[in-house]
């Protein structure tokens, strides 16, 4: 494979484009409304109609309004239908010749779509997931081209570097600094692992970028390995996401045949292979440690930090691991140009995130916007607020390791530090409205159950500090709890902590102090009186856990 | 067999199943794919669960001696990974997504009404082992909640009446 032959494939591609394409999404989503049948239905209807050798339909990604799925999409007429059934078809493709159609349409110039800039999810929706070639004629594979043969892998490096990318895995390390402690280590032998053990209940942009753009990530991964000097990566993938799966290896076997993995990349002596390591359903293994123990077939339990991936990973290897979204980001960098992607988004936050509006929202679904965007903006104008009326209450960020934001704090741009200041963290991106119906404690103890289902045991602050807490809340809920049990629900949190070995149980307490922070009358209305007497606080403080 | 079969008859039973069920000879061929390598035990355990339905000890075992892997971690590791069953499952399953989403949208009305209905908790399967009743933590399917999967099909918004629906056949005691 030389650039010649990749052009060939674009210029191939572009000149096989029919007049007309009619999208239908093919993401999980749709799939589970029937978007399968649907779109053999449309091929039908469009050969019925002797239309088929202006029309194509085809099969896309993630067409982001997934509660209004299936979604079909015509390109000619501008327009979204919603919630088409097979048997809508005939009517639907009937409108090419100038019928008419009772089909419920979407407004493509509400919010919702107007406000979103695709830089991670530009082929979602657009391209067919299961053909290679449709992501080379998006210019697909042309980075990878670029990086191999003209740039070394120390400007890859600086170009992510100068690009401000940080991790969209939660913490917002930034992706330059640890692919330049990966790429100094001397070693023979290095790692690139992506992460797609997206395990936070209300997050799924990772499912949907991998079930749409597969390639994307491939691509990221490869210019990845050759900034660090890696010849082996690994995609961690859940084992509930099976739609994932099979398109990442669809897209692994295409990019194999084709020459972009393997050996000898692009004529050049850049070897790369990527092997899909399927999850198993832990949450604790999407914590990097975790996560590499269980790519190595063993328990996944954490270990402490330092030595740092960068340094001893994978079998002792140094090993760079970086989110699927991270990785999405990086083809569009390196084709485009570090100061293009800085241009966008806050100082410290640079770039696009993809977030998941999901819970009591209007429009849930997948959104992707500048960072700092008000958040105000997305819950209120794109999402369309609260259904049937309803008062958005709060807005939980960062699943079980992120916290409740008040609704009276919404102005607050989206970016790393700003929520982290208001004691959530931005997390992978799940954000999940909740209404005035949703009871705050009940939300916390939710959370803390799952984070005791999910601890592994090897620490005890975690393995038993979240018991102790769900105990607590439980008993708040019970209406059986005094002003006591309170004051030992804080202390626990702050002991677990600031005690715990990892990320689980170190932001296991987070949905709780949030939920203290912003909505503490609703634990205080539980409580009993103390029948030993009023309970001090300053002494409770005085006895509290210090470090 | 069981884990109290002495070690040294242990070789032999492994072996004797090896070359009586089919499906350990495709079991066997996964594991050959991957060269026996010991890094592969989670993906040659979904294999294994993916055959057999549930990893029966036995089932542990043999992985564990082709692997060259002592008993110990093998059980280690199925223990520790939710999505491997180290029990029977019914004929049919249930999984109610208990995600954030699904669960402020009434995924757990959804669950209680099942769990009513069939008799049996979540992670727990009928006497009759028609049903397996089991929840999840997340399926990704957050823009359709409540979500519940029915026999490996995943359908969007559920509500107790159209769970129950669904289900009928499925629930044979009672009414």
């Amino acid at each position: 494979m030389v650039i010649d032959d990749l052009n060939a494939i674009a210029e191939k591609e572009q000149a096989a484009r029919k007049k007309t394409i009619i999208r239908c999404c093919m993401a999980a989503g749709c799939m589970s409304s029937q978007s399968e049948v649907l779109k053999q239905s449309l091929e039908q209807a469009v050969k019925d109609a002797g239309l088929s050798d202006e029309v194509e339909v085809r099969g896309v990604g993630c067409m982001k309004l997934c509660c209004r799925g299936p979604l079909v999409s015509v390109d000619t007429q501008n327009t979204l239908y919603q919630e088409v059934a097979p048997e809508d078809a005939p009517e639907l493709v009937n409108t090419l010749k100038g019928g008419k159609t009772k089909l419920k349409r979407g407004d493509l110039d509400h919010p919702f779509f107007k406000r979103q800039l695709a830089i991670v999810l530009a082929n979602s929706g657009e391209i067919d997931p299961e053909r290679i070639e449709g992501y080379i004629a998006a210019d697909g594979y042309q980075a990878l081209h670029q990086v191999l043969r003209e740039m070394t892998p120390k400007e890859v490096v600086e170009t992510i570097v100068k690009s401000g990318l940080r991790g969209r895995g939660g913490a917002g390390f930034p992706t330059g600094l640890k692919w330049g402690t990966v790429a100094k280590t001397q070693s023979s032998q290095k790692y690139v692992i992506c992460n797609a053990d997206e395990g936070d209940p209300g997050a799924f942009m990772d499912r949907s970028v991998l079930e749409s753009d597969p390639h994307s990530v491939l691509e990221g991964m490869a210019i990845a390995a050759y900034a660090v000097g890696a010849n082996q990566g690994f995609i961690y993938v859940r084992a509930e996401y099976p739609l994932a799966i099979k398109r990442l290896q669809t897209a692994i076997k295409q990019a194999k045949t084709l020459g972009l993995l393997g050996s000898g990349i692009f004529e050049s002596p850049f070897n790369f292979n990527i092997d899909i390591r399927i999850g198993a359903g832990a949450f604790v293994c999407g914590e990097e440690t975790a996560l590499m123990m269980s790519v190595e077939g063993k328990r996944g339990t954490p270990r402490p930090r330092p030595p740092f991936p960068a340094e001893s990973g994978l079998w002792g290897c140094p090993t760079l691991i970086n989110n699927v979204e991270t990785f999405a980001n990086v083809p569009p960098i390196v084709r485009k140009g570090a100061e293009w992607f800085a241009s966008i988004g806050t100082e410290k936050s640079k770039g696009t995130k993809v977030f998941a509006l999901a819970g009591k929202i209007e429009n849930t679904g997948l959104i992707e916007v500048p960072m700092g965007t008000p958040m105000r903006q997305i819950i209120e104008e794109m999402g369309g607020g609260a259904p049937d009326g309803g008062k958005v209450k709060a807005v939980q960020t960062g699943g079980p390791s992120g916290g409740c934001i008040p609704a009276s704090a919404l102005d607050t741009p989206v970016d790393y530090d700003s929520l982290t200041k208001l004691g959530s963290i931005m997390g992978s991106g799940g954000m999940i409205v909740m209404d005035d119906s949703t009871k705050m404690v009940d939300v916390a103890r939710y959370f803390m159950e799952f984070c005791v289902d999910e601890s592994c045991g090897k620490c005890i602050p975690c393995r038993a500090g979240t018991v102790q807490m769900l105990h607590l809340l439980e008993k708040i809920l019970d209406r059986k709890a005094t002003a006591r049990d309170l004051a030992k629900l804080e202390e626990l949190c702050g002991m677990v902590k600031s005690t715990s070995l990892c990320g689980l149980g170190q932001t296991a307490p987070n949905p709780t102090l949030s939920t203290l922070r912003y909505f503490r009358q609703e634990y205080e209305v539980l409580l009993q009186p103390d029948k030993f007497g009023p309970h001090d606080n300053g002494e409770a403080k005085k006895a509290s856990f210090v470090i | 067999m069981s884990l109290t079969v002495p070690i040294e008859n242990r070789k032999s039973v492994v072996e004797q199943h090896a070359s009586g069920d089919k499906r350990f000879k495709i079991l066997e061929a996964h594991m050959k794919k991957y060269q026996y390598r010991q890094d592969a035990l989670i993906e040659v355990l979904h294999k294994a669960q993916e055959l057999f339905g549930y990893l029966e000890d036995d089932l542990l075992l043999f992985v564990a001696y082709r692997l060259k892997l002592p008993a110990s971690r093998v059980y280690g590791v199925a223990t520790f990974y939710h999505f491997f069953t180290l029990k029977p499952q019914g004929k049919h399953t249930c999984v109610v997504c208990l995600g954030t989403a699904c669960y402020v949208k009434g995924s757990a009305r959804v669950l209680a009404a099942i769990e009513e209905k069939a008799g049996i908790k979540a992670g727990e399967t009928t006497p009759d082992n028609e049903l397996s009743l089991l929840t999840a933590r997340c399926i990704g399917a957050c823009g359709i909640a409540p979500a519940v999967v029915y026999d490996g099909t995943v359908t969007p918004r559920q509500t107790p009446e159209t769970a129950l629906e669904k289900m009928k056949g499925w629930i044979s005691h009672g009414n």
